[in-house]
This record gives C-alpha cells, sequence and structure tokens, in this order.
C-alpha cells in the first residue's frame, strides 16, 4: 500500500509534483502514465525518501520511508537502469544491498536466477547491455522479497522476450498480493499489464482509476490517454498535433 | 531460464527484529570497497610508490647526520595523494553511477551511511598505511650506502615516526572521503583536494610563515615523518614553529572529522 496525500516538491519556480493524493493498493499492478515532464520519477523519488517534498507527505505500507526498519525487506525499487558501478560485478552489487538489510546471502544467487543473470553474475557491470541492465535492477528490487514494488520504465531497452517476462512477472507478483507500481509512457504496454492507473500531467492527478474505465468511450487506452492530457504536455513535437486529431 | 520467475514462489527471506544499522551498513560498504578492482589497484601503487620514492631518496643519502628516518618516509608525501583520490572517488563514484540512490534506498538514514564508508574506509587505509611507512623504513634501512648506520625502531622518535606517517594515509583518506561527500563530482573533489593539500596550502605556508606549521602537506613533512624537531638553522627568525607529532596528527584529523561533518550534513539535506 502506498498512499500519497498532498504531495508538493518545487524545483526553483518550477513545481514538479503538485498536490498529489493518489493511493496505490495491492493485489493488482498499478500503471503510473503521465507526459515526458509530467512527474513521475520525481514522484517515485519521493515515496523513497532520495527526494523531500516542499509540503504533503507519502506513506508505504503506513510508514514514511525513513522510518522503515529493514527498508529493502519492504520495498523493492528499480528507478533507472545502470544504476551500480560500471566496475562491479552483478553479484558483487547484489551482496552489498543484501547485507545492507541483513538478507541471507544465498537469496542474491535466487534474484540473479529469477531474472537470468546467473550466467553473466561474475562480469563487470559496466558492459551490460541496457536489457542486462534492467535485469539487475529488477533482481535488486526482488532481492528483499518485498511487499511493495516500485518500477520505473522497467521495459525500457528490453528486447521483445524481456518485456513478455517483465509484464508476466509484475503480474504474478500483484497476483501473490504485493503492491506493484510502474510508471511507464509505454500506453499499449500498460494495457496488457495494468489493472489499476494512475494519471498525471504537470505534476498533478488527472486520472485515478482503472483501465477498463478509462479505455471506456474511447477507440483504446491510447486514445483515452491523449484526450485526458491534451491539456498537460510539457513537450511536444511539432507533429504531435495531427496526430492526435 | 527466465520462464521460471512466474512459476517459482519466492522464498521469504526471515525478518529479523531490530532494525538496520551500522553494522549492517558497514558490511554493506566493505563489500562495495572489496568488489572493486580499482580499490586494490591504488593501494598496491599506494604502496608501491611510498616505498620506491623512499628507497631512492634512501640510496641518495650521502652520510649518516640527516635525519635517515625522514628520508626513508619521503614517498608519503606522493602516496597520501592516491589514498586521498581513493577517498573522493569511494563517494564521487556512487553519485557517477547513480549507486548512490540504491545506498540510501537500502539505508535511508543518510549520516550512518558515511559513518559507515568512513569506518570501513578508515580501516583500510589505516592497514594499508602502516604497511607501507613500515615497509618503507625497513626496505630502507636495508639498502642504505655501505658505512651508514642504519636507524632503528628503538632509537628515539624513529617508532613514532613510522607509526604517525602512516597514521597520516588514514586521515588524508577521510580528507578525500569528506570533500567527495562535499563536492559530489570526482574531478573537482579531487582538484580541491590535490588544490588544498599540496598547492595552495603549500603556497599560503610558504607566504605566511606563521600558518605554515597547520599546512596538511607541511604537517606531514615536518611534524610527522620526522624523528626530531625540525630546526632552521641560522635562519630561526623567519622560521615557523611546528608542531609535536601528535599534535600534528591531531590537526590532519580535525580537517578530515571537519570535512566528514559538513559532508554528512549536506548529505542528509540535499536530494540523492
Amino acid at each position: 500500500m502506498i498512499e500519497a496525500r498532498d504531495l508538493t516538491r518545487r524545483y526553483g519556480s518550477t513545481v514538479a509534483v503538485d498536490a498529489l493524493s493518489f493511493d496505490v493498493r495491492p493485489g493488482s499492478v498499478t500503471g503510473f502514465l503521465g507526459p515526458n515532464g509530467s512527474g513521475k520519477s520525481t514522484t517515485m523519488r519521493l515515496i523513497l525518501g532520495l527526494d523531500r517534498p516542499n509540503a504533503g507527505q507519502v506513506r508505504v505500507g503506513g510508514r514514511r520511508y525513513r522510518e522503515l526498519r529493514w527498508p529493502l525487506r519492504e520495498v523493492g525499487a528499480l528507478l533507472e537502469a545502470k544504476a551500480f558501478h560500471p566496475g562491479r560485478s552483478a553479484r558483487g552489487h547484489l551482496a552489498a544491498l543484501a547485507a545492507s538489510n541483513a538478507i541471507p546471502r544465498a537469496r542474491v544467487d535466487e534474484v540473479l536466477d529469477m531474472v537470468g543473470l546467473t550466467s553473466a553474475a561474475g562480469r563487470r557491470a559496466g558492459k551490460f547491455s541496457l536489457g542486462m541492465g534492467q535485469r539487475l535492477g529488477v533482481a535488486a528490487a526482488l532481492l528483499g522479497d518485498p511487499a511493495v514494488l516500485l518500477l520505473d520504465e522497467p521495459v525500457n531497452g528490453l528486447d521483445p522476450e524481456g518485456v513478455r517476462w517483465i509484464r508476466n512477472l509484475l503480474k504474478s507478483l500483484a497476483a501473490q498480493g504485493r503492491t506493484v507500481f510502474v510508471s511507464s509512457h509505454l500506453i499499449s504496454e500498460m494495457a496488457l499489464t495494468a489493472e489499476r492507473l494512475v494519471v498525471i500531467g504537470r505534476g498533478r492527478l488527472l486520472a485515478d482509476t482503472t483501465v477498463a474505465e478509462l479505455s471506456a468511450g474511447s477507440a483504446s487506452l491510447e486514445d483515452a490517454f491523449f484526450r485526458l492530457t491534451s491539456e498537460a504536455v510539457e513537450y511536444r513535437g511539432n507533429g504531435a498535433q495531427e496526430a492526435m486529431s | 531460464m527466465t520462464t521460471t520467475a512466474e512459476t517459482r514462489v519466492p522464498r521469504v527471506p526471515s525478518v529479523p527484529g531490530g532494525r538496520y544499522g551500522l553494522a549492517q551498513a558497514a558490511r554493506m560498504e566493505w563489500i562495495k570497497l572489496r568488489s572493486l578492482r580499482s580499490t586494490w589497484w591504488t593501494l598496491v601503487v599506494t604502496v608501491a610508490a611510498t616505498v620506491g620514492i623512499g628507497l631512492a631518496v634512501g640510496l641518495n643519502s650521502q652520510d649518516g647526520s640527516v635525519d635517515l628516518t625522514n628520508n626513508a618516509l619521503a614517498g608519503v608525501v606522493p602516496g597520501l595523494l592516491l589514498t586521498g583520490a581513493l577517498g573522493v572517488l569511494t563517494m564521487t563514484s556512487e553519485y557517477t553511477s547513480g549507486t548512490i540512490r540504491a545506498t540510501l534506498a537500502a539505508i535511508p538514514r543518510r549520516p550512518l551511511v558515511l559513518a559507515a564508508k568512513a569506518a570501513v574506509f578508515g580501516v583500510m587505509t589505516l592497514i594499508v598505511g602502516e604497511a607501507a611507512s613500515f615497509i618503507a623504513f625497513f626496505a630502507d634501512a636495508a639498502t642504505l650506502r655501505h658505512g651508514i648506520a642504519a636507524p632503528t625502531l628503538g632509537q628515539p622518535g624513529v617508532l613514532r615516526a613510522v607509526v604517525v606517517t602512516g597514521a597520516s594515509f588514514c586521515v588524508i583518506g577521510l580528507l578525500g572521503l569528506g570533500l567527495g561527500a562535499i563536492i559530489r563530482h570526482s574531478a573537482a573533489a579531487v582538484a580541491v583536494l590535490v588544490a588544498g593539500v599540496y598547492v595552495i596550502a603549500g603556497a599560503i605556508g610558504i607566504v605566511a610563515h606563521g600558518t605554515a606549521a597547520y599546512m596538511p602537506l607541511l604537517i606531514v613533512a615536518n611534524s610527522l615523518s620526522t624523528t626530531k624537531p625540525v630546526t632552521c638553522g641560522t635562519d630561526a627568525a623567519s622560521c615557523p614553529h611546528f608542531l609535536s607529532a601528535w599534535a600534528g596528527l591531531g590537526v590532519l584529523g580535525l580537517y578530515a572529522v571537519i570535512a566528514l561533518g559538513v559532508g554528512g550534513w549536506l548529505l542528509a539535506r540535499r536530494d540523492a
């Protein structure tokens, strides 16, 4: 369970997240959608206590992130691909994280096996492809067997087999009763993966709904998304207007 | 092998009581430090440079009238630069690679992260620094020119000089770590370390003699690595009054504590 209440974050005069309130419930995959620059990544960082809100608060499992007793056992996060030292092996990276939260060392090989990196575990992670980096990030998120998972753009750089693998993994994690919160700008992917959606634009909540509800009355989830965010797009190419109409 | 993920029911690791603390954070930092090959290379080169330069200076000693211990430890000054830079990189490489976010998500109490890094890195550089200092001393004593009486650890001030000089690796390393936490960018932090410890501090010491005794490098050269107080010969009027070995180590330690304190405070306040 993730509960955001009036979450606000400004950088100088820019309001990145603006009085954002939403709940992410356990048992289903919740997609987090929004145009580029809408505040998705900032919101993710606020949930993890990496950035501090100017106002409001967000709780994970009833507590602020900084109050968690064993954070990796409660929340697993994939924030960016390649958030690891290029000179360290995948196994070394995971072993360090495991030690920080007293997670048994055997769990490292388990998650490496789950993401299919066992054969590459001893290699310097700097040589990894983007897709392998994403798999390592997923392994790190699963390390503490957490009840809450946050993933920022997890399918970036994955091949079609990897995209399907992530989709099935997220669904099975949700089916186990976990809270799964996934940001993406790939709407078609979210249509396949998520049941619930939180949509934001310019840092404000535009919809907190289900995929079925949002797509009702539109030809596709994509059309519904464009209608919802048409007023809240920060960066737009010149061709976009025609494409939308 | 990837399709097993859906069928596998992940094993639930038993959740221990209590909360993460310094022990867990230190274990993480130790694994991070030892799992990088660059750590070991830098330490090997640090010892090699310290011993090698000390040997070269020792071989050029003409007679026993100079402070032979001080000559044997002549390689410490460049060696310290490597330890300081390693301290900087131990912190800044987390920002360069993005690892800092994984680290802080695992240990959200940020001052604990820096304390753990300082403890692990401090112990490692203390051990390596003492090794470098003692190896340089013994290697030098064994290779002096025929006819020069080699210094021994039993002579006045010799053991103290070798020990406090070894400890200076740890202190300068921690200063680098603190600067890395403050500045966060590798090149800028290394530049500040080099400028602060070597260039500017040296220049200030030359211009303003009264402050020379408090400049890091002059402390190492004139207070720590000497067996007897540095005297100024006939030019006593313009000669600074150098600190004793232990006071010098204390002043260096104070610089490191200030850098780590400010670094920890900023780490806790800033966005990651």
